[in-house]
């Protein structure tokens, strides 16, 4: 199978090939001969070791570009528009600020959940689980009064349609996290438990820092762009 | 079964039992039921490669019957109705159902054995992805068959598309068909880029991965960044055709350009989505057939990346038309411009490659030489499009009909026929036949010139894009017919593949491992790979792990083989990381893309069934996850913390 060459490969010589099997901090892989032995190597890794963080951050830099193009509509929008919001009120800031503020306070139960689960505490991963569902059950709720005081509907104008969609994007992201969280707290009280859906803790922890950071310029845009105070 | 057997791992050397355990673990089961149980990343792969040629055929047919019609002037077989749906349905099917999603199959396919790999990533997900597009694909073209065939254009500007001048359902059935296709389309890209980055054989550095890996990376991150800009788009565009929303609705606040910027936000870096993974096939074949690894390869893969970046630069050069401020449009002309260099480093690593290598003219290379001449005048023609004055004289004229399909055929359909004939001994265990190969090569390289050159002319000539007839007297008449003349030349020539194939998939000469003695990995495994894809999976040493001495370690050991464990390999330095247990074979995929096509096609005759259609779908999504008891134990057997 091995085929003579007239030309040498334009590859790097594999010099480092012995070095990388030594320098391997955990020196679980056995060289031996013609075999390298990966039977002591852990069944799983945390962060970017884990093919779901990949993953994730896969579906984040998706739904993240879902996000900036949605933002990218409105300021277009909005520099073809004379005034803004084009003919209906502002939103009231109440509630959006509220849940800003909810939402941020989030990410204290949300780094004790992903710390506990990294260090594979099944009793306090638990508890935060049930934590972060308490958070994410207040946003919704919050969330429905903040489209009761956006003073406008999706059919108004123009300024009403991306303002909606914005808000509609980000609640289908609000549900989906209130979803996986309460599934994923479900499979915590499943036995047996292999150490798998730690790190699947973890990750949705990533997952929902993303959802609330998305909401901070989201915040700026459907919030504060349309008030009186910026039309100056 | 007791514990010592659930923990069994693969001997060194594989031993032959070894060899079949493995096969029984990773196959998919047998039957009708386990047919759409699949999970497999070949079974998968195959149905997606054969379920885009089926397209590509249908779409071919639907130009053939344009080309009839525009054959004589003032021809009345086919009415401007039809016509326009037949133009629409062509160019979407080509760009969306085929052109881009057959490159995804492929690697699907193709990705894991090169790399080394026992498996795709996700590859439930993966069988989602597939029948999520199948079902889009389908829709679409029962559509067709019922008079409701979209008729607004691939590209469905409003307002043309909108509520006020698209009644009916046809340009709704264009959104939804984009939220099916670029749903499947991002999922695989993520599944790609995942698989690329973390399941590599120890010691394939990213220094040492192939060129195609490379190519698909690329293209995987481009899908990412902008398929998002058209999904958002159509919502939008289907929002103001069921809900009454303003998007792009001047009257109220909205604005049409807003429509082109964000589909050519998308549609340019498309282009490239068909083009850099036919480059990724370029290099393997041209490496092959010239015997010799590929010339200057870090210049190849910053080439590649350079090209998915600078791809974003280009949207406006599609709205040259519009009035944009100049100074933007200059920007875009030099973008336009800027972006052949990229191109131009490859082509020249190609062609010093070719011209210090031992040539082997087989089929595979014939189409690969086609490349050289027929993208480069499709580039040049680029170039003078990318000048605004010259665009804005042949602005929807049959000179950017053959522009785009010199670009897109000849950038990415004639190596991807390449990679048909290279890669076919591996998918099936057998050669296609070479006769008929060349037969096949030639009769496409001369209908395809003959169909399109003289509409370089036609287009200079005034003659514009999607009229469905043309008045005598104008000086087209021969010009259309050659182009007819042409078509018919390119469907006799897809129908021999379509034989080769058959044929050849039963018939072939038997191919052996490494029939073309190539340097990647896919090669050192058997012709069709097992279920598992190696019997053990291989070290690397090299870029050219085949073309190398061998040397140790050859092989990884300690995996179990009666679950499917696989090894996690680091991103850069591909060191062996950790294991993981892979899902098994499932019939929910399958049921979760009924529900979601239930929840899409719904969601066209009523916004409501956003809602309802979602209960059924978070349902099935909950039982796809939902691990069993002996899942878990399984799993625990093997476990073993960091």
């Amino acid at each position: 199978m091995t085929m003579p060459l007239s030309r040498s490969p334009a590859g790097p010589a594999s010099r480092d090939d012995a070095e990388w099997q030594l320098q391997r901090s955990q020196a679980d892989v056995v060289a031996a001969g013609a075999a390298l032995d990966v039977s002591a190597l852990p069944s799983f890794g945390f962060s970017h070791r884990s093919l779901m963080w990949w993953g994730t951050a896969g579906m984040m830099g998706i739904e993240g570009s879902v996000f900036a193009l949605a933002a990218v509509m409105l300021l277009y929008l909005r520099m073809h528009a004379p005034v803004w919001p084009l003919s209906t009120l502002p939103p009231a800031l109440m509630w959006g600020t509220l849940n800003t503020v909810v939402m941020l306070t989030s990410a204290v139960p949300n780094h004790w959940t992903k710390k506990s689960a990294e260090k594979l505490d099944l009793r306090r991963t638990r508890l935060g689980m049930l934590a972060c569902l308490v958070w994410a059950a207040a946003f919704l709720v919050i969330r429905w009064m903040e489209f009761e005081n956006l003073h406008c509907r999706w059919d108004d104008d123009a300024y009403g349609s991306i303002v909606w969609l914005l808000m509609g994007l980000h609640t289908v992201h609000l549900l989906t996290d209130f979803g996986d969280s309460f599934v994923l707290a479900a499979l915590l009280f499943q036995k047996p438990l292999p150490a798998r859906r730690f790190v699947d803790v973890s990750e949705s922890a990533v997952y929902w820092y993303f959802v609330v950071l998305a909401w901070v310029p989201i915040y700026g845009l459907v919030y504060l762009l349309p008030q009186p105070w910026q039309a100056g | 079964m007791n514990e010592t057997e659930l923990t069994r791992t693969n001997a060194v050397p594989p031993t032959a039992a070894d060899a079949a355990a493995l096969e029984r673990t990773w196959r998919d089961p047998p039957g009708l039921l386990g047919w759409f149980c699949a999970i497999n990343h070949k079974a998968i792969g195959q149905r997606y490669i054969v379920s885009t040629f089926v397209f590509f055929v249908a779409a071919g047919a639907l130009a053939l019957l344009m080309r009839i019609q525009l054959a004589r002037p003032n021809h009345g077989l086919i009415g401007p109705d039809l016509y326009n749906q037949l133009f629409t349905v062509h160019g979407t099917t080509m760009m969306f159902l085929f052109a881009v999603p057959v490159m995804q199959a492929v690697a699907i396919w193709l990705l894991p054995p090169m790399l080394g790999a026992r498996s795709i990533a996700f590859p439930r997900l993966n069988a989602y992805a597939y029948w999520i597009y199948l079902f889009g694909a389908l829709m679409l073209f029962v559509a067709l068959l019922l008079n409701v065939g979209p008729d607004n254009g691939w590209f469905s500007y409003v307002p043309l598309a909108g509520p006020d001048y698209g009644p009916g359902k046809r340009a709704d059935i264009w959104a939804q068909m984009i939220t099916f296709s670029e749903m499947s389309g991002l999922v695989s890209a993520v599944v790609l880029i995942v698989t690329i980055l973390k399941l590599r054989a120890p010691g394939m550095t990213l220094n040492r991965m192939p060129l195609f890996a490379w190519a698909m990376l690329v293209t995987s991150l481009m899908v990412m960044f902008a398929m998002p800009s058209v999904m958002l788009a159509s919502t939008a565009l289907i929002m103001d055709r069921l809900v009454g929303t303003h998007f792009y609705n001047p009257a109220e606040g909205g604005d049409v350009l807003l429509w082109q910027h964000l589909f050519w936000f998308f549609g340019h870096p498309e282009v490239y989505f068909i083009f850099v993974p036919a480059l990724g096939f370029m290099s393997h074949i041209i490496a092959t057939f010239s015997r010799r690894p590929v010339f200057g390869y870090t210049a190849m893969v910053l080439a590649l990346v350079a090209t998915g970046f600078m791809s974003f630069g280009l949207w406006v050069h599609h709205m040259f038309a519009t009035n944009l401020p100049e100074v933007g449009k200059a920007f875009f002309t030099a973008m336009s411009l800027a972006i052949a260099l990229p191109s131009a480093l490859q082509i020249f690593c190609w062609l010093a490659t070719l011209a210090t290598g031992k040539l082997w003219l087989r089929t595979p290379l014939l189409f690969v030489l086609a490349f050289f001449f027929v993208l480069v005048l499709g580039g040049l023609s680029g170039v003078m499009l990318g000048m605004v004055p010259l665009d804005l004289q042949v602005h929807d004229t049959y000179f950017v009909v053959a522009h785009l399909h010199y670009v897109l055929i000849g950038g990415a359909v004639f190596p991807l026929f390449g990679a048909i004939y290279y890669w076919f001994p591996k998918i099936t265990g057998r050669m296609m036949s070479e006769s008929l190969g060349r037969w096949n090569f030639w009769l496409f390289f001369v209908g395809f010139n003959l169909t399109f050159f003289p509409m370089h002319l036609l287009g200079l000539h005034g003659m514009p894009r999607r009229v469905y007839t043309y008045p005598p007297g104008m000086g087209w008449e021969g010009m259309n017919l050659l182009a007819t003349a042409g078509a018919f030349t390119i469907a006799a020539s897809a129908l021999l593949f379509v034989a080769n194939v058959w044929r050849s998939a039963r018939h072939g000469e038997v191919a052996g491992a490494n029939p073309w003695n190539a340097g990647t990995l896919e090669w050192a495994t058997a012709s069709p790979p097992p279920a598992a894809n190696f019997d053990a999976p291989p070290v690397v040493h090299g870029r050219e792990p085949l073309w190398q001495a061998s040397e140790e370690p050859v092989q990884v050991a300690g995996l179990a083989i009666n679950q499917r464990e696989v090894l996690v390999t680091t991103v850069v330095e591909a060191r062996p990381d950790h294991r993981v247990i892979f899902p098994t074979p499932s019939p929910w995929p399958f049921v979760a893309a009924v529900a979601t096509t239930v929840l899409f096609i719904a969601s066209i005759f009523t916004p409501w069934a956003v809602v309802w259609g979602s209960i059924p779908l978070v349902i099935v999504l909950i039982a796809w996850f939902w691990p069993t008891r002996e899942q878990s134990r399984q799993e625990m057997l093997l476990e073993r913390s960091p």
